[in-house]
């Protein structure tokens, strides 16, 4: 039991401290290199070099329509490092709506490369679009070049001065970034699949505050799956790539705590630090539409959140009064275990408020507002996890409080709360659906739609809807990622995101297009993919509870979605392409992971397999055997 | 038990605590708000520091001696260096500067515009960012509204306290009618600055009920808590100076880029 209760310890905590290591290493390289860049204050022209050489992959990008975001397929052979960035890099550049912010981090080159060798190379290199390597960026980092470092460029090529030693410390070279991004998501994926062994085997595992139970472990493999999606050969371009790195894997590893951690105070405080954390992905290119996304986003979900909080203090202080100690007044399992014991009147305030705080966080109605804004705008990984598990996860937090508010005031008034939040949401998902001319909104309403029919299964109750709805969790994340990633292509390609604007797709990228198109199908729900599954289950189980009612008016409203979604998709997809030329390919390192995620929805269509066991359990601990 | 000279001076704490949210209503000088709200803070550590703490007396004044330093000290000290970024001029691009956990150009403003609150008298104050000047509910209707508005915590808390009458859960609803008012100030004030103050009385509010019913949340979760406030207040006033760098004003109501056309 012992060896046993080792490798327990480390399965729990390695998905939630691995991606923070993995985060730290991006922004304490990021610091070394701002640190040396300010020590050594004579500016190397090499630096000078590498700002236009950006611009011009930019400028390439946007005259050659079909590749603009350059993968890195510059050399990447050993080679002295070169400083990063140098003080006068940091130009303040003359701001403006819209303004350029690239000319201020300007980064280094790929580390590993001499200048002299690399520069034509770049240049030849530039203009024909995506290569093979693995890290092509869905592309809404690129700004129209700045008028800054195109001034600098005659200067540029020249060779390195300074080998920059310390300068060159710490820094993580651009070759190995793509899969160093993919160690925190693989991490948790396979720390998952190994904790759903050990749970459908032996029950539930805790160690350090952490817990791991069937529904935990779900939502970890959720986590794991979708992040190595959104994560597989993504990433900005290196000027702010640090950054984002950063920002993404301290994201994922707060994702992995709100789904592991016991006590219910910790869940709320990563699922705030999740709004903070995003919020300058979100915000990323200081646009007016960017600014304004990030700043509803984090006063929506932070104020929205801090009900959840109060109605979490609510509880604490039902538990205490109902004799719970102060140690384990906040623990789950001890509250679900003694549930029963408390104050009636309090806990059903107190869940009122949690419903409404973390439907916030979640997508739900009423407090909605900031998600279609902030899916708009952020990188379409950061999109797809915000979209595809974040909001699920907020979502298992606030089942996690209904288990305990079915257990102190019986199943009905969560279910009223949960029925009447999910039928406003999915009206005014349709609606807006309905009147939509964007496509990245397009998904962000369809992420609301999806919620909101998670939240019917959680109203309904009982096995059959409790695993619908854990299987509409995975299936919708799966799809949703694949969706946001090829709409990032889209808008890329296209430089828009009007749906009027974009046609021909199928015939102007295939790949991409036929991507966009099967994840469309799948969200629209249609068979074999999960999704089908999912609502089929949750519509069967409503009607078998006596919901009958509320059922036909979701049937209408999903009709009316599925009319909108699919005829928008449809507009994007077909016809001509729009200018004459060879189609645009999807490089393989990104088409590959985004194929198996959409094969993996339509697997978990078809049968569970053999994560048969564990959501049998997890959809007990929501929904009683 | 009520009739104590600690349950009064509680009491007056407490109250104390629920005028400043007032007052923040009744101010429209965003600076005066601040203090306003630095006031409360203070309150806030007193509720803390007078509560009968069973058994745990000296971490439960370590706990009031912190939120003190939080929420009267350094949350106030951010707000007023975000105002002042805000409300002076733009200011010559200075440099590279200390731009501030951005990393940013754009925090060039945030970081001349910290400079600022010491030497920057050069540059005129812009009145209309440091002021609430357009709220949608006028001051009038506002006091009225938190009237109403604590009746409501009054009714809507009877429960909590009926489940465990002490001279602290009896001043429970001045918590939660801090939280409402939180939520109208969030709602009401067209002041990106404002509105972060909306933010941090609910913030208050929900510290002050768990102090009140339960002495407090655990030790870890108040630490996290904390933690996660002052990161939201550090993110939001890079936001801020964001915005004034694109919309050339901090007024909410500027927002308009986006929405469902």
């Amino acid at each position: 039991m012992t060896t046993h209760s080792t490798t327990c310890v480390l399965l729990l905590t390695a998905p939630v401290g691995v991606p923070f290591a993995v985060a730290g290493a991006f922004a304490l390289a990021g610091a070394r290199r701002r640190r040396a860049a300010v020590a050594g204050t004579a500016r190397p022209p090499r630096q000078r070099g590498a700002a236009p050489r950006r611009v011009r992959v930019g400028a390439g990008a946007v005259a050659s329509t079909p590749g603009p975001s350059l993968p890195e397929t510059g050399g990447s052979a050993p080679g002295p490092p070169e400083p990063a960035e140098a003080p006068g890099r940091r130009v303040p550049r003359t701001s403006g709506p819209g303004g350029d912010p690239a000319t201020g981090i300007l980064p280094g080159a790929p580390p590993g490369t001499p200048a002299r060798g690399r520069r034509p190379g770049r240049t030849a290199s530039a203009p024909p679009g995506p290569g093979p390597g693995p890290g092509p960026r869905p592309r809404r980092w690129r700004r129209v070049p700045g008028p800054g470092p195109v001034g600098q460029d005659p200067s540029g090529s020249g060779a390195a001065p300074r080998s920059g030693e310390e300068a060159g410390r710490g820094r993580i070279p651009r070759a190995v970034t793509p899969w160093l991004a993919l160690v925190s998501p693989l991490t948790v994926l396979a720390c998952a699949v190994a904790l759903a062994r050990t749970v459908t085997r032996h029950g539930p595992v805790a160690a350090y505050g952490l817990r791991a139970d069937a529904l935990g472990v779900w939502m970890l493999l959720t986590v794991g799956a979708v992040a190595v999606l959104a994560c597989a050969a993504s990433g900005p371009e290196a000027r702010t790539a640090r950054r984002y790195h950063a920002l993404v894997h301290a994201f994922l590893g707060t994702l992995a705590t709100a789904v592991l951690a016991a006590n219910l105070g910790i869940v709320w405080i990563a699922i705030e630090a999740t709004t903070i954390l995003t919020a300058f992905l979100v915000g990323h290119r200081r646009t007016r539409a960017s600014v304004e996304a990030a700043w509803k986003y984090v006063l929506i979900c932070s104020a929205g959140i801090a009900l959840a909080f109060l109605g979490t203090v609510l509880l604490y202080y039902a538990a205490r009064r109902a004799g719970i100690p102060e140690a384990s007044a906040l623990d789950w399992p001890a509250l679900a275990a003694r549930a029963g014991e408390l104050d009636p009147a309090v806990t059903r305030l107190g869940t009122g408020l949690v419903v409404l705080g973390f439907g916030a966080k979640a997508g739900l109605a009423p407090l909605h507002a900031w998600l279609p804004d902030a899916y708009g705008q952020a990188p379409a990984p950061v999109s797809a996890l915000m979209s595809g598990v974040l909001s699920s996860v907020a979502f298992t937090a606030l089942l996690r409080y209904k288990v305990i508010a079915d257990a102190a005031l019986g199943p009905g008034w969560t279910r009223t709360l949960l029925t009447a939040t999910a039928l406003l949401t999915l009206a005014l998902a349709a609606a807006l659906l309905l009147a939509q001319r964007d496509h990245q909104r397009m998904l962000a309403y369809s992420s609301m739609e999806h919620m909101s029919l998670i939240a019917l299964g959680a109203a309904v109750g009982g096995p059959l809807a409790a695993s619908a709805m854990l299987l509409h969790i995975t299936g919708h994340g799966l799809a949703k990622t694949v969706a946001f990633r090829a709409a990032g292509h889209v808008l890329r390609l296209r430089d828009t995101s009007r749906i009027g604007r974009v046609r021909g797709l199928l015939a102007q990228a295939p790949g991409a297009g036929a991507l966009f198109a099967l994840a469309v199908l799948a969200l629209l729900g249609l068979p074999p993919f999960g999704l089908f599954a999912a609502e089929l289950g949750l519509v069967r189980a409503g009607f078998a509870a006596g919901m009958g009612a509320v059922m036909g008016v979701v049937l209408i409203l999903l009709l009316v979605a599925f009319a909108a979604l699919g005829a928008r998709a449809a507009r994007m997809l077909l016809g001509p392409p729009p200018l004459p030329g060879p189609p645009a390919r999807l490089p393989v390192a990104e088409a590959v992971p985004l194929a198996g995620g959409l094969v993996l929805c339509a697997a978990l269509g078809v049968s569970t397999g053999p994560l048969t066991g564990l959501l049998a359990d997890a959809a007990a601990i929501v929904g009683g055997r | 038990m009520p009739g104590t000279l600690h349950a009064q001076l509680l009491d007056l704490v407490c109250g104390a605590f629920l005028l400043a949210a007032v007052v923040v209503l009744w101010l429209r000088q965003l600076a005066s708000i601040v203090r306003a709200f630095a006031l409360q803070g203070v309150a806030l550590a007193g509720i803390a520091a007078l509560l009968d703490g069973h058994d745990s007396r000296w971490e439960l004044l370590a706990v009031a001696v912190g939120i003190g330093l939080l929420r009267a000290g350094l949350l106030p000290l951010l707000m007023r260096r975000a105002l002042t970024a805000v409300a002076t001029g733009p200011a010559p691009l200075a440099g590279d500067a200390g731009g501030g956990a951005s990393g940013s150009e754009a925090g060039s403003t945030a970081g001349s515009g910290g400079r600022a609150g010491g030497t920057g008298h050069h540059y005129a104050e812009d009145v209309s960012e440091a002021r609430e000047t357009q709220p949608l509910v006028n001051v009038a209707a506002s006091l009225l509204s938190a009237a109403l508005l604590t009746l409501l915590a009054y009714a809507v808390a009877r429960p909590l306290v009926a489940l465990h009458p002490t001279p602290a859960t009896r001043a429970l609803p001045v918590g939660l009618a801090v939280v409402l008012i939180g939520f109208f100030v969030l709602v009401t004030r067209r002041r990106a600055l404002a509105q972060v103050v909306g933010f941090l009385l609910l913030d208050n509010g929900i510290t002050a009920t768990a102090f009140l019913a339960a002495s407090g949340v655990p030790l870890i979760v108040e630490l996290g808590v904390s933690f996660d406030v002052l990161l939201a207040v550090l993110v939001l006033g890079i936001l801020t100076t964001r915005m004034r760098a694109a919309f050339g004003g901090t007024g909410i109501d500027d927002l308009r880029e986006l929405c469902d056309r």
